[in-house]
């Protein structure tokens, strides 16, 4: 008895046995975690172990369907988000809660029992963001604040009740590297005060310098509790991944062929009003070398997108040339037919049609490769081709029959890198190649995409995730409100510069020390 | 003589404009929940029979309108029930809503054709009423005018300025936040689509009771849909949707000043007769053309059906 009264006392939150099981899918089979006061606990795991199945449940979101949660000492069943917020739970989201069209104050406003009088909500807003070092201005309108701004009026949100424990799912996803710095100071001093913090992330560098303990999950089961500072990356994703992360192979460089992708002076005005104008962007991509674009999220990367496809054509012919051929206002296909290959970041609606079979995916960029006949469509050939998408790049389906939304997202985009892949373009455009994909199918694309440069296709990659861009590529740069910085050899460069430019400061002197990245 | 010519058309508009401001208020509410209710026509109907067979039998015109109120909160209660529980479509269900409501109407309003209830007086304010020219058109009014006014105010301070109202906001903009933050967002859906009901009865029973205190099949003629198109061109902001009601509401009664006047004209009547509809959209389109304007108030959830997470 003694015994237990001791252990309740010291960990704040208890988890037992928890289970949820969703109609397709067991999100979480026997959970059991301890947090204790003033820790930093991780939740380590990829996509889909359940570690954002088991946040909500903590939350309140969503109910488990088995097992016990423990509150400081005391058996508790969290009936929604408001009880969970009274017991002194808080949570950041990944995907935040906030509310565009509404401002700073009234979104906090939204997040806070009673009825709080909004003038003296925007000073108690700012005294928190001063003592914690989360800058944010009260008045202004949410659809007008960066990412990492957003962030930060989430957890001052959070903040503002006091919380005993703070969940944190991925919320460094969205941050450039200093920022990313500045929220772990946060944490920590949150954490020195008392306050437990519940971290959730699939990034084994950030939790091993920052949490006291982790929990990992594999397919919603716990599959070990470790120390990550007495750990390596490698047997901490063992653990995650069941076995060892594999690291592509970055061959020596190849020799540069012709130039495939060149834009001059690419500037448009965007449709949106919250969008971002593209202005002047310059770059050249030639054959055998793979150019990455890094940058926080809209920052003018969609715009960009939509530009190189052909979704939105230019006015001005000259502003991109695709293999020699100026195509600014050329359609989309036409563009495929000079020979570019194209795979947008929202894999379903626009790298696939959902509801159709994968054979008839396949068609959509495919048709002009033989896979027509007098206007008709051969479909033995489509579903050949569709197979050997399958095969060739580890896709697991039920067959090229099924539908695209059958498939999970990493499965979906190996289909669609594979069938871009095997067209055999001489300019490929990549989005988030690995966004929401497991690390093991990552691992995979990335090694396809290196194996493609060093057969000779030029490759521009966009993406959000810096470590992907320097594992894969040759030379880099950064988007930053739409306009793009200059291009540096990937061995002139490292994290911490890039980081400074992804806040667009790349025309002052270097404050940073640029050391070798070792 | 000039003065009180204007007065009447002073007067004759805001009666015109009354009832798509109640109409399209209620609706404005709805949306801003995220609910698109395309039934107004038919919740108007049944609002303007129920009112007015209400009165009919117990002459009193109070019981009408809260009995033409009950018949619009009704309907758009079975819609709520079939977009909100059911997750239904939301346009199939709201046309499907308007097409059973004019029919409905028409049948249960067979036995009062052709019958005609005492017109309903004007309530004066006194001192206000007495401001020359303006003074009796604005301040000698039908009850229910001054109802619209009290509405605009109430719904603009609750939108605006009242904790349920940012509520409301935040679940049009986006009911999955809502949620996750603990906002229980179909109940919120359900009262602002009831609500919306019940202003589009009230609206109805206006025009069988005060407008023309008579029945006609389809006497609603089309002030539904102009209501809902209203609040989309008011850009989802109430004041925006009282100036296209007396808009409407204006042109309206200057067509039928010209076509009462006799003057020789060669415009067709028909083409008279579809000026108010044509002028309050065009209008509308012009003010509303500014993306910034559409993105910060349009709920963006609009017609979307929601289900929370078990």
């Amino acid at each position: 008895m003694t015994s237990e009264t001791d252990d309740s006392q010291e960990s704040r939150l208890e988890l037992r046995g928890i289970t949820k099981i969703y109609p397709s899918v067991v999100a979480n089979d026997d959970v059991t975690l301890s947090v204790k006061r003033g820790e930093i606990h991780a939740v380590l795991g990829e996509n889909g172990a359940g570690k954002s199945t088991l946040m909500k449940m903590i939350y309140g979101v969503t109910k488990p369907d088995a097992g016990e949660m423990k509150w400081e000492g005391e058996v508790v069943n969290v009936e929604n988000p408001a009880h969970a917020r009274s017991l002194g739970i808080g949570m950041v989201f990944q995907h935040f809660s906030l509310f565009e069209t509404l401002n700073v104050v009234e979104n906090v406003a939204l997040g806070l029992p009673g009825n709080p009088d909004l003038n003296q909500l925007a000073e108690q807003i700012a005294e928190v963001s001063n003592r914690y070092g989360l800058p944010v201005d009260p008045l202004r309108l949410v659809h007008a604040l960066s990412v990492g701004e957003r962030q930060r009026v989430e957890i001052v949100r959070c903040l503002l009740q006091n919380p005993k424990l703070l969940i944190m799912d991925e919320p460094t996803s969205v941050l450039t590297p200093q920022a990313v710095r500045k929220l772990f100071d946060t944490l920590r001093q949150l954490a020195d005060e008392g306050c437990s913090i519940l971290y959730i992330s699939h990034k084994l560098d950030e939790i091993q310098e920052l949490c006291h303990v982790a929990t990992v999950l594999r397919d919603g089961k716990v599959t070990g509790d470790c120390i990550p500072s007495e750990e390596t990356p490698k047997s901490m994703a063992s653990l995650m991944i069941g076995k060892e992360l594999p690291v592509p192979e970055h061959n020596a460089p190849v020799e540069l062929g012709e130039v495939r992708l060149q834009l001059n002076r690419l500037s448009q005005k965007s449709d949106d009003p919250f969008g971002t104008e593209l202005q002047d962007i310059e770059l050249e991509v030639r054959s055998g070398e793979i150019l990455g674009i890094a940058g926080v999220s809209g920052n003018g990367q969609q715009e960009l997108l939509y530009a190189l496809s052909g979704e939105k054509p230019l006015a001005d012919a000259d502003a991109i040339v695709i293999c020699g051929q100026p195509s600014g206002r050329d359609m989309p296909d036409l563009r495929r037919r000079n020979g570019m290959g194209f795979v947008p970041e929202e894999r379903l609606g626009r790298g696939a049609v959902p509801r159709m079979s994968l054979t008839e995916n396949a068609l959509l960029t495919a048709h002009y490769k033989d896979m027509l006949k007098n206007g008709m469509i051969q479909f033995d050939k489509i579903a050949e081709f569709a197979r050997q998408c399958i095969d060739g790049f580890n896709v697991k389906c039920g067959g090229e029959e099924h539908a695209a939304n059958s498939l999970s997202g990493g499965n979906l985009q190996k289909f669609i890198m594979g069938r871009e892949i095997l067209l055999a373009p001489k300019l490929l455009v990549v989005a988030q190649p690995t966004w929401g994909v497991d690390v093991g199918a990552a691992a995979f694309i990335r090694q396809q995409l290196i194996d493609l440069r060093n057969e000779g296709t030029a490759i521009l990659v966009i993406s959000e995730e810096l470590e992907e861009l320097f594992e894969v590529s040759d030379r880099i740069a950064v988007i930053a409100e739409g306009r793009l910085s200059p291009v540096k050899q990937l061995a002139d460069t490292n994290i911490d510069e890039i980081g400074v430019w992804m806040s667009g400061m790349w025309d002052q002197p270097a404050s940073v020390e640029v050391s070798a990245n070792a | 003589m000039e003065s009180s010519i204007l007065s009447s058309i002073l007067f004759a508009t805001i009666v015109a404009g009354t009832p798509l401001i109640i109409v399209a208020l209620g609706q404005l509410i709805a949306e801003k929940s995220g609910v698109l209710n395309l039934g107004a026509e038919g919740m108007m109907s049944m609002g303007a029979i129920a009112g007015f067979a209400i009165t009919f039998e117990t002459g009193s015109v109070w019981l009408g309108v809260l009995g033409g109120m009950a018949a619009g909160a009704l309907m758009s209660y079975l819609f709520a029930v079939v977009v909100l529980t059911l997750m239904g479509n939301q346009v199939a269900t709201g046309l499907a809503l308007s097409i059973l409501g004019v029919g409905l109407s028409a049948f249960i309003g067979k036995p009062y054709e052709a019958e005609i209830l005492p017109t309903v007086g004007t309530v004066r304010i006194p001192l206000l009423a007495d401001i020359p020219i303006i003074g009796d058109p604005l301040f000698n009014q039908q009850i229910l005018v001054y109802f619209s006014w009290a509405l605009f105010g109430a719904i603009f301070w609750f939108l605006y300025r009242s904790r349920p109202g940012l509520v409301l906001r935040a679940v049009g903009e986006s009911p999955s936040s809502a949620h996750s933050i603990g906002y229980p967002v179909i109940r919120i859906r359900y009262m602002a689509t009831i609500f919306g009901g019940a202003m589009a009865g009230i609206g109805g029973a206006f025009l069988s009771l005060f407008y023309t205190p008579l029945w006609v099949e389809g006497m609603v003629a089309g002030r539904g849909w102009i209501a809902i198109a209203l609040v989309v061109f008011a850009t989802w902001r109430p004041f925006r949707v009282i100036v296209g009601a007396y808009l409407f509401g204006g042109v309206m009664v200057a067509q039928l000043f010209v076509q009462g006047s006799g003057l020789e004209i060669n415009i067709p009547s028909q083409f008279l007769s579809a000026l108010p509809y044509l002028a309050t959209i065009i209008v509308l389109v012009i003010i509303s053309r500014d993306q910034n304007t559409v993105r910060l108030n349009a709920p963006v959830s609009l017609g979307q059906p929601y289900r929370p997470d078990a």
